[in-house]
């Protein structure tokens, strides 16, 4: 089949597994890294930190995870990671959720560059919104999630 | 090529490795116990991820190869409610940082794509196919499938706020 292929759509397909291997080796760092720090706080930090922090509260708990989100940065993979295993330590669903669109939709470190290039107007009010909406999709996620299942 | 040019050229992301990897080794130095608990959670962790490492990495070189920026830029110039879908789909499957589709979204507002459409495509860009294996493995994918149907509601709620919001902003500084 490879055979078969013109050399150009060879080229593509080469092109295409490089930008792959490129995207996942520009992430390796963050990845190892994030696992790392996050085996070490699960072993240093007792489950009833997490818990004392979430008050199973609603609101708090997505304003205070998306507020964590929002100030971190990297790959979304890093944070599905983060986000897992932050669950298995007692952190609430709504916390995580909000953590993960945030993490996502909201860019504090891209905001320069986005204010420069589509404008300071734009870009304060779409990261504003996109935090508020963090909090809104968390809880309208979990409530739907528990009618369903 | 000097030691010090080699760590300039070094990424943000590598300085982080390297500062937790210094932790581990303090760590290693002063509580051999929590050294070799926290490294056998990190095997644990490692050994669940890397086989939906290799999906991620098979589902990210058939989307580069199948969708490339100018199919994305192609879609994105439909008309009317076919905009928002296409606007929506193309922040789905648009791949690479986001600083590098600012330039193309900023050329694509000059061309009569407003605030409401950019502020969509961008927040659809947290969509990311490619990476759903892994995140279905750590939240199920019943939640994956509802986070991701709220999101895009979402972002077409934001988008039609954020054309509202900037229309009264553009009028308030057009009338002082």
């Amino acid at each position: 089949m490879w055979a078969l292929m013109t050399s150009e759509n060879k080229k593509s397909i080469k092109q295409s597994i490089l930008k792959a291997v490129k995207g996942l080796w520009m992430a390796f760092p963050m990845i190892i890294g994030t696992i790392l720090l996050t085996s070490f706080l699960s072993v240093i930090v007792p489950k009833s930190f997490y818990t004392s922090v979430f008050s199973k509260n609603f609101f708090f708990d997505s304003f205070i995870g998306g507020l964590i989100g929002s100030i971190s940065a990297g790959n979304p993979i890093t944070s599905y990671i983060f986000g897992g295993e932050m669950l298995g330590k007692g952190v609430g669903l709504i916390a995580v959720t909000a953590f993960l669109v945030s993490w996502v939709t909201v860019g504090l470190i891209q905001l320069p560059a986005e204010s420069a290039i589509l404008g300071k107007k734009f870009a304060i009010l779409r990261n504003i919104m996109a935090f508020i909406f963090s909090i809104i999709v968390a809880i309208v996620t979990v409530l739907a999630l528990g009618v369903i299942l | 090529m000097k030691f010090k040019d080699k760590l300039k050229q070094l990424s943000g992301s590598w300085y982080f490795l390297i500062i937790v990897l210094l932790i581990y080794l303090c760590l290693f130095i002063f509580g051999q116990n929590l050294f070799f608990s926290s490294l056998k959670l990190f095997y644990d962790i490692l050994l669940k991820i890397i086989p939906i490492f290799i999906l991620v990495f098979v589902l990210m070189s058939l989307s580069n190869y199948f969708i490339t920026s100018q199919f994305v830029i192609k879609h994105l110039k439909e008309k009317g409610l076919k905009k928002w879908f296409f606007v929506i789909i193309g922040g789905i499957l648009s791949s690479g940082p986001i600083y590098m589709w600012y330039p193309l979204l900023a050329d694509l507002k000059n061309k009569g794509l407003n605030h409401g459409l950019i502020a969509c495509f961008l927040y659809n860009r947290a969509i990311k196919i490619p990476l759903l294996p892994l995140a279905i493995i750590y939240f199920s994918w019943q939640y994956i499938l509802i986070l991701t149907i709220v999101m895009i509601i979402a972002s077409i709620i934001q988008g039609i706020l954020i054309n509202k919001l900037m229309e009264v902003k553009n009028e308030n500084s057009n009338s002082s």
